[in-house]
């Protein structure tokens, strides 16, 4: 029953979900801290935008699911000053109207949409060497970034005037970020797929913050429980034939469940 | 442009209309070292935006802020978000953007009065709590000029008091600037050098004395709330310098 793990396409997943999962851990943590996980969301939808136009422009998938996720996000940070609508109804039409563009721009490329269906739910099983290669990669280099805003990210967090009254150039710190997220959107799509990755994002850190009392602590054990929710996730999917990315979420959302049997740490 | 001999922050006619609507019209204002000057209005009279133009956060639509740039400025928030998400003790919140060590830490806190709670979670603080750990955190910064919104919003009426008597004393062992802004006039006119009455403009300025013998004050805040601070400020004792307005503070007569 173990021999699967000796599978190279298992290894691989392995590989790929692990790192996703260390990379999601404390990003999710952001998400969670500054309430963002719609915005999340609407980013990684825009994202289907970019692939159906490197279908039909014949550039990397991967390149243009960051183009698009950047330019949402920064449409988004100009639309917000407008105060006209407010941001959780801007988000929703952005959300959907890029998930729908995204669809239909597939669609017109491919013939069906079907076809592309392992980019909205993820196919973590088909990945390749370089797929595996192209996740570490952005992995380190969004963990990279992430450590340089960290101690301002923080200090934003907690009280954005504050820390803007303090020195800190928020605007700086928030364009990071918002690349930071498109980036991981991107890296993600292909594992769990641009449905869930949010899901990915959020209930590990959600999970994380009933154990932990401070940021640090908090992100290691978000990082960790999604991985353990990748492994887990895996296992499903070997065993009981679950589709696999879904069955990464379910997992995650189980172990959250877990968490609330304790008491919330101080 | 006047300028005023040896302030420390200084707004002149700071003007900010926001969607056609006037939110500050031409207000002037100034602190010296070792001032406290408090802003004073009803809600809604732009005290909270004119503390961020004052601070930078806000870009005025017309006017000036004079605010050297190496200035060290203490800002406590008037709103501090207790339910905050992030996993947060009282020592983190203190080194937030500073790295201090913890004797300083240490010091800051037993300044406020709080030393015991060091290691608790910030969303377990009461509202008093809360504003003494942002105090302590605030003048870990040495600052020049303490800006304090709103100090004592969340807190109890005996807590009230001793959150004053805590800025009274801040301001006598650290000489900074004490801008502050209120809603509640009680103690804001024993402890105050110079207060702003504001809505949208300024009303009024000068002394607690003058302020609330002025006819614009007892129009915004109604002939009631002016005969009441008279008579709080008639069994307080005034025993810092006046020197800004020319009125005498002092009640030799009165003690605490």
């Amino acid at each position: 029953m173990l021999d699967i793990l000796i599978q190279p396409f298992f290894q691989r997943a392995l590989l790929a979900g692990l790192a996703i999962a260390s990379v999601a851990g404390p990003v999710g943590c952001f998400i969670v801290w500054r309430r963002m996980a719609y915005f999340g969301e609407t980013l990684a939808h825009s994202g289907l935008f970019g692939v159906g136009l490197g279908l039909l422009l014949g550039f990397s998938l991967t390149l243009g699911a960051v183009a698009t996720a950047v330019a949402v996000a920064l449409l988004l940070m100009l639309m917000k000053s407008q105060r006209v609508l407010a941001t959780d109804t801007l988000l929703g039409i952005l959300s959907h109207s890029s998930l729908a563009l995204g669809i239909v721009t597939v669609g017109l490329v491919t013939g069906s949409a079907g076809d592309h269906m392992d980019l909205l739910f993820g196919d973590i099983l088909t990945v390749s060497w370089k797929d595996v290669a192209v996740v570490w990669a952005g992995g380190a280099a969004v963990l990279l970034i992430l450590g340089l805003l960290w101690r301002d990210l923080i200090a934003m967090s907690v009280h954005e005037e504050l820390a803007q009254a303090e020195g800190i150039n928020v605007r700086r710190v928030e364009l990071g970020f918002v690349l930071l997220i498109a980036l991981m959107t991107a890296i993600s799509m292909k594992i769990v797929g641009l449905l869930l990755i949010t899901a990915l994002l959020v209930i590990p850190a959600a999970a994380a913050r009933r154990l932990t009392n401070s940021p640090e602590t908090m992100a290691l054990v978000s990082a960790a429980i999604a991985c353990v929710a990748v492994v887990m996730g895996l296992a499903l999917s070997a065993f009981a034939n679950a589709i696999t990315g879904p069955a990464i979420v379910l997992s995650a959302g189980l172990l959250f469940v877990l968490t609330l049997l304790r008491p919330q740490a101080s | 442009m006047l300028k005023v001999a040896n302030a420390i922050l200084s707004a002149r006619d700071a003007t900010l209309v926001i969607g056609g609507r006037t939110i500050l019209d031409k207000v002037n204002i100034d602190v010296r070292p070792n001032e406290i000057v408090t802003v004073i209005g009803p809600n809604g009279a732009g005290k909270s935006t004119l503390v961020r133009c004052l601070l930078g956060l806000q870009p005025l639509t017309s006017g000036e802020i004079i605010r050297p740039k190496a200035l060290r400025i203490g800002y406590v928030p008037q709103r501090f978000p207790l339910t905050s998400n992030v996993p947060l003790d009282v020592r983190r919140l203190l080194s937030l953007t500073l790295k201090p060590t913890e004797s300083e830490i240490d010091d800051a806190l037993a300044e406020t009065g709080i030393a015991h709670l060091k290691e608790a979670n910030v969303s377990r603080l009461s509202g008093g709590e809360l504003q003494r750990a942002l105090l302590a955190r605030a003048l870990l910064r040495q600052p020049e000029l303490l800006v304090l919104d709103e100090p004592v919003q969340a807190v109890d009426f005996l807590g009230e008091a001793r959150m004053y008597e805590l800025i009274s004393e801040v301001r006598k062992r650290h000489g900074c600037g004490i801008l502050m802004v209120s809603h509640d006039l009680h103690m804001v006119m024993a402890e105050s050098d110079h207060v702003v009455c504001l809505n949208g403009h300024v009303c009024c300025e000068g002394g607690p004395i003058k302020v609330q013998q002025d006819p614009e004050f007892a129009k915004l805040f109604g002939p009631a709330a002016a005969r009441m601070i008279a008579a709080y400020t008639h069994n307080h004792d005034h025993d810092h310098e006046s020197h800004d307005c020319g009125h005498d503070h002092h009640h030799p007569d009165h003690r605490h």
